[in-house]
């Protein structure tokens, strides 16, 4: 403790200042738990968290890998099924349901970065759609997937064997901690030594190589850390509303992630966060205009990008010169 | 292990779609030493530079570094082995400060740079060291400034400082001097002196009086091609590099 106290006087300026972070972190908090009695629906508030921790995941790779990926929604709708299945088929609690969500979406993760990583710019970004088309067309054939029923009717169970999580708070109170959970995790991985690789090879990839470092393996990690945590997220997600569906793997599922960080703000640590909470309740409270919804959120995108590129966070802190 | 010779090519040639940028070259540097590689703009330097350091793929040729055939390592196995190189446009990382900058290249060389787990408080290790680097190139009162918004001659110290936290046994240096001002362009040769005292340099330089007054032994390029080798006053009388210096001043 002491020690680390010494360590701290001269180095003050040179670490970047978190708390600005932790305070909003301290507002998100507390926004999730009083929610629920300010008149929100628990299925909402539920919807969006999955949603958000998959927009901060596909965040951790295109805002601080500088990767941009058209095909996440693989990773989420995989480990939905896979989630789903472990749930319905194997009966096993929800916890390692989502666990096997999260394994399958990591497993697939490391395929996919492998063939992935090696390609640059538009090449990734297409290499990835077309691997996300093929698990799209797995999952249409795939006997277990139910075809265009999904599967449905997805037992919650209990948590550890205990916990009833058809009590909507139990559901509620699981999907904060998943969230906040993972939340945390990608924070820690952006202020990391890994991180800091990640951040040098982003800002000059050619001098990092020049440095020794092996680039396509740290960019590999970060594409496989962004891959199970989208896993998370549709594991989730799937316990929460019960069901797991094409919708979780269709192509519109992989931009609608690209839409929300890049409406929340790219490369922020919690712009994805609002980038989901605008986009889902986007979807819920305007579901009456049907068809409409894509237009509205077709408009949201181009004014976005005509007037506010750095997203609705990004904004905010370049105006409160706050890094958020 | 008798090997006088650090860095060793062997008719190293590289083709690009049908035009030759480097032909045949043997190339020899001895440990110890500061070799400069001269010769007139397009005359295959820089290629040479990305030949050795395999940041292109050679034609033909082998390359030789410590005895080993490194011709098929990667770039980065090659930087690790100890050959490290800079570049010709000055190549930090802008938006890192200077002192994070120079922990980049240390977090390598120690370890811990996958764990994503770990706060990166654990890098403030490094921050001793890092500072010394600093302070050694003349930067001590930017440590804490953002690569970016250094003057250019400070980020070309920032980056031989960044290089030498990897305490390479062999550094490449293209055109460290080009572009500075010229009480920069003194610091970095007195700098280069100083940190080739234990270590082998083999640097591309247009600047003349730098060359006179740094290398050992200098070898000129012209077309892709060795014209001439040997110390300053040797290779400045060899009529051929009189006539490809002159060659392009008149073209
Ligand atoms: N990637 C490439 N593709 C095609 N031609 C190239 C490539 N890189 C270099 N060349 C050509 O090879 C020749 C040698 O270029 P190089 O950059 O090695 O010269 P240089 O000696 O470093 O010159 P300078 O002093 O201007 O830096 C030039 O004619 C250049 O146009
Ligand atoms: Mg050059």
């Amino acid at each position: 403790m002491a020690n680390a106290q010494s360590a701290m006087v001269g180095t003050r300026a040179a670490r970047a200042d978190l708390r600005p972070q932790w305070i909003a972190f301290g507002l998100m908090l507390a926004f999730f738990l009083v929610a629920p009695a300010t008149g929100l629906y628990a299925v909402f508030l539920m919807k969006v968290m999955c949603f958000a921790l998959f927009a901060c995941a596909f965040n951790l790779l295109i805002g601080y890998g500088g990767l941009l990926s058209f095909g996440h929604a693989m990773f989420f709708g995989l480990a939905s099924y896979a989630s789903a299945h472990a749930a319905k088929v194997w009966g096993v609690t929800p916890e390692l349901a989502i666990l096997a969500g999260t394994a399958a979406a990591t497993f697939l993760g490391v395929l996919v970065g492998l063939l992935a990583i090696r390609r640059q710019g538009i090449y990734f970004a297409m290499i990835t759609l077309a691997l996300a088309q093929m698990i799209y067309f797995f999952c249409v054939q795939a006997p277990f997937t139910g075809g265009e029923d999904g599967i449905q009717a997805v037992p919650r169970g209990r948590l550890f064997g205990l916990i009833d999580l058809s009590n909507v708070w139990a559901m509620y109170a699981t999907v904060m901690v998943v969230f906040f959970g993972g939340f945390l995790l990608i924070f820690r991985v952006i202020h990391s030594p890994f991180g800091q690789v990640l951040k040098a090879i982003r800002e000059n990839e050619q001098r990092a190589i020049s440095l020794g470092y092996d680039t396509d393996r740290y960019k590999l990690l970060a594409f496989v850390l962004s891959a199970g945590l989208s896993g998370l997220a549709g594991a989730t997600k799937a316990l929460v509303f019960q069901l797991a569906s094409l919708t979780d793997v269709h192509w519109t599922m992989s931009g609608e992630v690209v839409l929300m960080t890049l409406v929340g703000g790219l490369g922020t640590v919690f712009g994805p966060v609002v980038g989901a909470f605008v986009i889902v309740a986007m979807a819920n409270y305007l579901a009456q205009l049907g068809a409409w919804v894509t237009v509205v959120q077709g408009a949201i995108f181009v004014i976005c990008v005509l007037t506010f590129r750095r997203g609705i966070i990004g904004e905010l802190g370049h105006w409160l010169r706050k890094p958020l | 292990m008798s090997e006088t010779f650090i860095l060793r090519t062997q008719d190293l040639t590289k083709e690009f779609k049908g035009f030759v940028a480097v032909r045949s070259v043997n190339l020899q540097v001895r440990g110890g030493e500061i070799h400069a590689l001269i010769g007139p703009n397009g005359a295959g330097k820089t290629t040479c530079f990305n030949l050795l350091t395999h940041f292109l793929t050679p034609t033909a040729g082998r390359i030789f570094f410590k005895g080993r055939d490194i011709t098929g390592a990667s770039p980065a196995a090659i930087a690790r082995m100890g050959l490290v190189r800079s570049f010709q446009i000055s190549a930090v990382f802008p938006h890192l400060s200077v002192l994070e900058n120079v922990r980049i290249a240390l977090q390598r060389k120690r370890g811990a740079s996958y764990d994503f787990w770990r706060s990166e408080r654990v890098l403030e290790a490094h921050d001793p060291r890092a500072r010394e680097l600093i302070e050694a190139v003349g930067l001590a009162e930017y440590a804490d400034a953002i690569a970016v918004e250094l003057p250019y001659g400070r980020k070309r110290a920032l980056e031989i400082a960044t290089t030498l936290a990897l305490e390479p046994e062999m550094m490449l240096l293209d055109e460290p001097t080009a572009g500075m001002t010229h009480e920069d362009v003194e610091r970095i040769s007195a700098l280069i002196k100083r940190v080739a005292a234990n270590r082998t340099v083999l640097m591309v330089e247009h600047n003349l009086s730098v060359v006179e007054h740094l290398s050992d032994r200098i070898t000129v390029l012209a077309r892709g091609e060795v014209i001439a080798e040997g110390d300053y006053v040797a290779v400045s009388r060899h009529p051929d590099v009189i006539q490809a210096y002159l060659g392009t001043a008149h073209a």
